[in-house]
C-alpha cells in the first residue's frame, strides 16, 4: 500500500530554503539602494570623536605617519578611511608621510595621490608637505626596527630619492618623532602591531581604521594604548561625518563611506529577517517533535 | 605620439574595469554552484598575488636594503641615490641566511635551511613575547583596573563609570572562572562561570555583527563596481 503523500508546512519550507535564495535576497538588498541612491549620515561616537579631535588639535607643521596595512580586497572598508585622515591632516597643514606595511599598501596610496591629493590639494608639494615612502618587509620587526632608526629601513623614498634630500625627513630620525601613528589595516600586521611595537614601547600615539573584522580585537586597547579608531565601514562614516561637520568645505565630497552605508542598513534588514525567521523555524520544529 | 598615449591610457583603463568585471563576475558564479570560470579566476588571483608580492618585495626590500648595501656601485643604475655609498659588510649575514633558507629546494641539503629558520623564529618569538605580553597582558591589567571615582565626573558620569567598571571587572573575572578547570563548575562557582559564558557570548555576537558588516561593506564595494561598469560610468 503506497504511504500518503506528507504535506510540507510553510515552516519546514523556510526551514530548508534554498541558500541561493539567500544570496540573491542579500544581493538586491545591496544593489537596490546603490541604484537608488540611498545612504545614511552617522553621527560621531566617542571612539572616532577622540581621534578626530587628536588630528584636528595637532598644531600645523605636525608629523603623520599613515601606514596602508592593506590591499584591495578590503579596500571597499579601508579606503574612505585614508581619504578622510588624509584629507583632515591636509586640511589642518600637518606633513603627512606615507608607508606600507604590506606590499599592496602602495597600490592604495597611488589611488589616495591620484583622486584626494592631486585633485583636492594641489598646492601641497611633495617632499615638504607628503612623501611616499612604500612598502617594506618584516612586519613587526619593521615596526620594531623604526622605533630605534628610521632611516636604517627606509633609505629613499618609493622613487629611489635618497630620504635626506627631502625637507621633511630633517629631524626624522624614529619613530618618536612622529605626532601621530595612523594605522590602517586589514589584518596583521596592522593597527594592532602599531600598537604593540611603536604605541606602548614608544608612547607615540596610535590611532587609525581597520576593517570591522578587525575591530574587536582593538577595542581593548583603547582608551589607554590607542587614541582612537575606526571600525569598519561604519567608523568611517562617522569620521566623515565629524569632518564634514567641522569642516563644510568638504560636504559631498567626502560622503564615500556614507553612500555605502544605505546598502548596510539594507542588507542588515534582511540578515536580521533571516535571524528571526530561522529562530522562528526552529523552535516550531523542536516544539513540534516535543508534541509527536 | 603623445596623442597615441592619451588614447591608450583610457583605453587601458576600460579595459581593466573590464577585465576587473568579467573576474568579479566569475568569481561571484561560485554562489550558484562550483564551476570553471569560478576556478580559473580563484587561480588566477593566487598567481597574481603571489608573484605581485615577491616582485614588489624584490624591488622595495631586497635592492635597497640588501644588494644597495652590498654593492652600492652596482646598484647605481637603479637607485642613483646609493651609488656613492659605502658597502656594509654587515650585510652579508642576513644574505647568507636568506640563501641558505632556500635550500629547502634541495632535498639532500634540505635540514640546512633551518639553521636560518631557527634564526627567523628566535627573533619573532623573542620580539613578540616581549611586546604581548607588555600590551595584551600588563596594560591590560591596569586598564581594567581603573578608579571608580573621578573627582571631576558629574554625579551622572561617576554613576555610569561605576556601573560600566563593575561589568568590565566582573565580566573578565566571571570570563576567566569559565576557563579556570581545577574546580568544578558548582554552587556560587558554577553561577560565575555561567555569567563568563554569556559575557563570552555577547564577545562573540559583537565579533559576529562587525564581521557580518565587513562582508556587505565588501560586498557593496564589488556591487557599485559592477554598477558602475554596468552603466559605463567608470569605463
Amino acid at each position: 500500500m503506497a504511504e500518503p503523500e506528507k504535506k510540507v508546512t510553510l515552516i519546514e519550507k523556510l526551514g530548508s530554503m534554498d541558500r541561493r535564495i539567500i544570496f540573491l535576497l542579500i544581493g538586491l538588498a545591496v544593489l537596490i539602494p546603490i541604484i537608488v541612491k540611498y545612504s545614511t549620515s552617522i553621527p560621531t561616537s566617542p571612539l572616532v570623536q577622540t581621534l578626530f579631535d587628536k588630528v584636528e588639535s595637532l598644531p600645523p607643521g605636525s608629523k603623520v605617519l599613515l601606514s596602508f596595512d592593506y590591499g584591495p580586497s578590503t579596500a571597499p572598508e579601508n579606503q574612505p578611511m585614508a581619504n578622510a585622515f588624509a584629507r583632515h591632516s591636509f586640511e589642518k597643514g600637518h606633513r603627512v608621510y606615507l608607508m606600507a606595511l604590506w606590499a599592496t599598501g602602495p597600490r592604495q596610496s597611488e589611488q589616495l595621490i591620484e583622486e584626494i591629493i592631486s585633485v583636492e590639494f594641489p598646492d601641497k608639494q611633495y617632499g615638504e608637505d607628503w612623501i611616499h615612502l612604500g612598502y617594506k618587509a618584516g612586519n613587526q620587526g619593521l615596526i620594531n626596527t623604526l622605533l630605534s632608526d628610521f632611516t636604517a629601513m627606509y633609505t629613499t623614498d618609493l622613487d629611489g630619492t635618497a630620504i635626506d634630500e627631502f625637507p621633511m625627513m630633517e629631524g626624522v630620525e624614529s619613530l618618536r618623532d612622529f605626532d601621530l601613528i595612523l594605522g590602517l589595516g586589514s589584518g596583521f600586521p596592522g593597527t594592532k602591531e602599531w600598537v604593540q611595537f611603536a604605541g606602548d614601547p614608544g608612547d607615540i600615539p596610535v590611532g587609525g581604521g581597520t576593517t570591522a573584522v578587525m575591530a574587536p580585537l582593538l577595542f581593548p586597547y583603547y582608551p589607554r594604548q590607542i587614541v582612537g579608531f575606526l571600525g569598519g565601514l561604519q567608523g568611517a562614516a562617522e569620521y566623515e561625518y565629524a569632518l564634514v561637520k567641522q569642516h563644510p568645505k568638504f560636504g559631498e565630497r567626502s560622503r564615500l563611506a556614507s553612500q555605502s552605508m544605505g546598502p548596510q542598513a539594507a542588507a542588515h534588514l534582511v540578515i536580521i529577517a533571516f535571524i528571526l525567521v530561522g529562530n522562528i523555524t526552529y523552535f516550531v520544529e523542536r516544539a513540534r517533535r516535543r508534541k509527536y | 605620439m603623445e596623442e597615441q598615449a592619451m588614447l591608450a591610457t583610457p583605453l587601458a583603463h576600460a579595459i581593466g574595469v573590464w577585465i576587473g568585471a568579467l573576474l568579479t563576475l566569475m568569481i561571484f558564479s561560485f554562489l550558484y554552484k562550483d564551476n570553471p570560470f569560478y576556478k580559473f579566476a580563484e587561480h588566477l588571483f593566487v598567481g597574481v598575488s603571489a608573484a605581485y608580492w615577491m616582485t614588489v618585495a624584490f624591488w622595495t626590500t631586497l635592492i635597497p636594503n640588501l644588494f644597495a648595501r652590498l654593492w652600492p656601485s652596482s646598484m647605481g643604475s637603479v637607485l642613483p641615490a646609493v651609488a656613492d655609498n659605502q658597502r656594509e659588510w654587515q650585510y652579508a649575514i642576513p644574505l647568507a641566511l636568506g640563501l641558505i633558507l632556500l635550500t629547502r629546494l634541495v632535498p639532500r641539503i634540505a635540514w640546512f635551511s633551518r639553521w636560518a629558520m631557527a634564526f627567523v623564529i628566535g627573533y619573532a618569538a623573542g620580539t613578540n613575547f616581549t611586546r604581548y605580553l607588555q600590551s595584551d597582558f600588563v596594560t591590560q591589567v591596569q586598564s581594567t583596573m581603573v578608579p571608580l571615582y573621578e573627582p571631576q565626573a558629574t554625579t551622572m558620569a561617576t554613576i555610569g563609570n561605576i556601573f560600566s567598571q563593575i561589568v568590565v571587572v566582573g565580566g573578565v573575572i566571571c570570563a576567566i572562572i569559565y576557563f579556570y578547570f581545577s574546580k568544578e563548575h558548582k554552587g556560587g562557582f558554577g553561577r560565575a562561570a555561567r555569567v563568563g559564558i554569556w559575557v563570552l557570548m555577547a564577545a562573540f555576537g559583537a565579533s559576529f555583527g562587525y564581521t557580518v558588516m565587513a562582508r556587505i561593506s565588501l560586498l557593496t564595494g564589488r556591487m557599485d563596481f559592477l554598477y558602475q561598469w554596468f552603466t559605463g560610468a567608470n569605463w
